[in-house]
């Protein structure tokens, strides 16, 4: 069992550019890259579509579809066609954390208490600022759900980038597999799952931060919860806290 | 695109769609009988319940090429074996559908269960007649997931060696070949797309009651 | 009751799905022959690495054999050495195509021996039983340095030590374990006194590092000699006057348990025929765009060479 965990207990393995911090970083990197893709395309369409409350099927449709395509194929499909490059990679992992942020943004929107839209309505407010003043801070709970989803999805995915060259936390793993080195495999397995809930712990206490105390109840959940929820299919997912 | 390599292969293709299918599915079939009783355990303790749901999180955290690749040594099997594969999906099912079964077991209406048992019905039919067919359409919610998610994920067992469209992945990278990629993309969520299909169908059979006009 | 009849429905249904797949593979389609249980009988199962010439050679094994009545199972390819190796030894495959240089460093990391010969016999002694090697063939497909034609002019770079003033700013490619391999990174650093300052995981000499290295990704790579893609892109292999690379001649590994005489005398017959410029020439056909079948190719071979 001690030659399971050799890997991590060695010094050396611990610095210099190949070093687990580097890689932790490079991990990170192209997760935050990932998520922004996914968030600059997801948020909108799923406010969008949230606020008209028109073309809800879309956002379950896509957010089913996209769950079924293979990350290992849409990695090297994009690769052999664009190169051994940040893009491909970025637009690979963003493919995951498309669905959860659209399911959450849209199911946040779309579940804003309609009296309070109706108010800004009477009150004179315009579509654009509906949206922006009271639909999205009041949609925060679930969107940030959504986004807790897309970020375990997507940390724990991007080990697959090492497949193609990149580094990362996977780099433990492929390199562990070429040399049947298990230490180095069992490095990658628990570095990659111990981020993946650092991270995840630290998203629930950014929500319990930002959303508003009206709105808390929610932020206990479990991430599974945001991940069965919010991508079940045809099920909305409830604010968070409706059930404990 | 090299399309005429499609009609060439239509064996290893076949072949592996099957291999594919059943390292998919098979791990949905076991993960749901385990993941019954364990839910339903769960369901009626709320203290396992909150030791079971919080673990079947953290499983599910755990990148699926890591436990691929992991679980050789831990079960003392050969790294291409195809078990790995089945055994580290049938985890993540039970990890999927545990809280699935919990959550559908505790909306089960208290009434109808008390009417039920002051029917007669012993609990063990109780559970197999009344609640576990009230259960079906969360119960079928969470299969589709676990189903849709297994099926991309048996892909990444390509990298370990076992079969499975994800071959054609490796191979297609391999060879520089975007064509076989492709078809291994499309053949996925084709997969995809037909088990969810069918899994909807199966949940409508299976609660008639959902299809009638709400009457009085 | 209607649960039940559906249940059984959904029963009836999954029965024939699985037992539609079930036949699309046959047999036990899951084995996919790199189970754990050991070839049934006298069937031979061949394996090989996760490079196309190795696929190649696997095929030209295995269909020399079936033509003369042996049973043959081909498996999907494996991966590294590291990875089949133990497959090997532990009976899940019987034979793969190999090379004798690197198998002799990986069987006995000090192995000093460097011509074919010596390597060779070298070899054939620390084969394990019950493994042992057939006839080494002629054909030789050696690892190397190489480098783009205008980097090589750029730098004036002949040989593997002339790159040693260079390392610091040169990323190397290749595949993983190379990083490891007594004749990779550790044997360049040794031999030449080289060290790089950045290594990128590539592929083992495929079209991934010959693409690293023709956009300029990395300075310099390890390709296979036989590999068609260094004239096309007009690459520069580096010399290697020290011989850090150990001759590779192609040789089949196998477990003596299915080598009888049969096996023995159909295989060497190929081994006789194979040339490194006949590795090239399979090379060529099969990383031709329109992507032909291995086994095609590696049959066309055994008709042109009369096997």
């Amino acid at each position: 069992m001690s030659l399971l965990f050799s890997y991590l207990f060695d010094a050396a393995n611990w610095s210099g550019p190949t070093g687990i911090p580097a890689r932790i970083g490079e991990h990170l990197f192209y997760s935050l890259l990932a998520l922004a893709l996914g968030a600059v395309i997801a948020i909108p369409l799923g406010a969008l579509i949230g606020h008209t409350q028109k073309g809800g099927f879309l956002v379950v449709g896509i957010a089913n579809g996209m769950r079924a395509l293979p990350e290992l194929g849409l990695l090297t499909l994009l690769v052999l066609l664009m190169g051994i490059d940040l893009l491909p990679v970025t637009i690979a992992l963003a493919v995951l954390a498309v669905p959860p942020l659209l399911a959450g943004t849209y199911s946040g929107v779309r579940n804003v208490d309609r009296g309070a839209v109706d108010a800004a309505r009477g009150m004179g407010m315009r579509e654009w600022q509906i949206l922006t003043k009271v639909e999205l801070p009041n949609a925060l709970p679930l969107l940030l759900g959504g986004l807790r989803a897309a970020a375990l999805q997507v940390i724990a995915t991007a080990a697959v980038a090492a497949y193609v060259s990149f580094g990362g936390l996977g780099r433990l793993l492929i390199d562990g597999l070429k040399s049947l080195d298990y230490s180095q495999m069992a490095a990658g397995a628990i570095l990659v799952a111990l981020l993946a809930l650092a991270v995840e712990g630290l998203l629930a206490l950014v929500q319990r931060a930002v959303v508003s105390p009206g709105l808390r109840g929610g932020g206990k959940r479990s991430p599974t919860a945001e991940i069965t929820r919010s991508t079940t299919p045809e099920q909305i997912p409830e604010p968070a806290g409706a059930t404990p | 695109m090299v399309w005429d390599w499609i009609p060439r292969n239509t064996d290893l293709i076949v072949r592996l769609l099957g291999v594919h299918t059943l390292l998919a599915l098979i791990p949905v079939v076991i993960g749901l009988v385990i993941a019954v009783p364990l839910g339903w355990l769960a369901s009626r303790n709320p203290g396992l319940r909150s030791v079971l749901i919080p673990a079947a999180s953290v499983l599910y955290t755990i990148p699926s090429l890591a436990v691929f690749i992991v679980l050789p040594a831990v079960l003392g099997t050969q790294i291409l074996d195809p078990l790995n594969v089945v055994v580290a999906l049938t985890i993540y099912t039970v990890a999927l559908l545990v809280r699935s079964v919990s959550d559908a077991l505790a909306a089960v209406p208290a009434l109808v269960v008390a009417a039920a048992t002051a029917m007669g019905y012993k609990p063990g039919r109780r559970f197999v007649s009344v609640e576990l067919p009230l259960a079906v359409p969360v119960l079928v919610a969470g299969l589709r997931v676990a189903a849709v998610s297994n099926i991309s994920l048996v892909s990444v067992g390509a990298l370990i060696g076992v079969g499975g469209l994800g071959q054609l992945f490796t191979e297609g990278y391999q060879r520089d070949f975007p064509t076989e990629i492709l078809t291994g993309i499309v053949l996925i969520v084709a997969l995809a797309l037909v088990v969810d299909g069918l899994l909807v169908l199966a949940g409508r059979f299976a609660t008639p009651w959902t299809r009638m006009g709400v009457g009085v | 009751m209607t649960l039940r009849r559906s249940l059984s429905l959904v029963a009836a249904g999954a029965a024939v799905v699985l037992g539609l797949t079930a036949c699309g593979g046959g047999g036990n389609p899951v084995a996919g022959g790199s189970s754990q249980a050991p070839a049934a009988g006298d069937t031979i199962r061949i394996g090989s690495a996760d490079f196309t010439e190795s696929q190649l050679l696997a095929q030209i094994y295995g269909q020399a054999l079936q033509a003369k009545g042996v049973q043959v199972e081909i498996t999907p390819p494996i991966g590294s050495r590291e990875v089949y190796y133990p497959a090997l030894t532990d009976g899940s495959i019987d034979m793969v195509p190999e090379y004798t240089g690197t198998l002799l460093q990986y069987i006995k990391k000090d192995a000093t021996e460097t011509e074919p010969d010596a390597v060779y016999t070298a070899l054939q002694a620390a084969v394990p039983a019950p493994l042992t090697v057939l006839d080494k063939a002629a054909a030789e497909d050696k690892d190397a340095v190489v480098v783009t034609q205008a980097y090589a002019q750029q730098n004036n770079l002949k040989t593997i030590a002339d790159l040693a003033p260079l390392g610091g700013s040169i990323t190397f490619g290749g595949p993983s374990e190379f990083q490891t391999r007594p004749d990779g990174i550790p044997g360049l650093e040794k031999t030449y006194g080289l060290t790089f300052q950045a290594y990128t995981a590539l592929d083992a000499g495929g079209p991934v590092t010959v693409k690293a290295l023709a956009d300029g990704q990395v300075q310099a790579a390890d390709l296979f000699t036989t590999d068609p893609a260094i004239e096309a892109n007009d690459f520069v292999v580096l010399e290697d006057p020290q011989s850090n690379f150990a001759a590779q001649n192609v040789v089949p590994l196998i477990n003596s348990a299915k080598a009888s005489d049969q096996v023995k005398q159909i295989l060497n017959a190929v081994q006789a025929k194979l040339t490194t410029e006949g590795l090239l020439q399979l090379n060529t056909t099969a990383n031709a765009p329109d992507k032909p079948n291995l086994d095609q190719v590696a049959k066309d071979w055994l008709a042109a060479n009369g096997l």
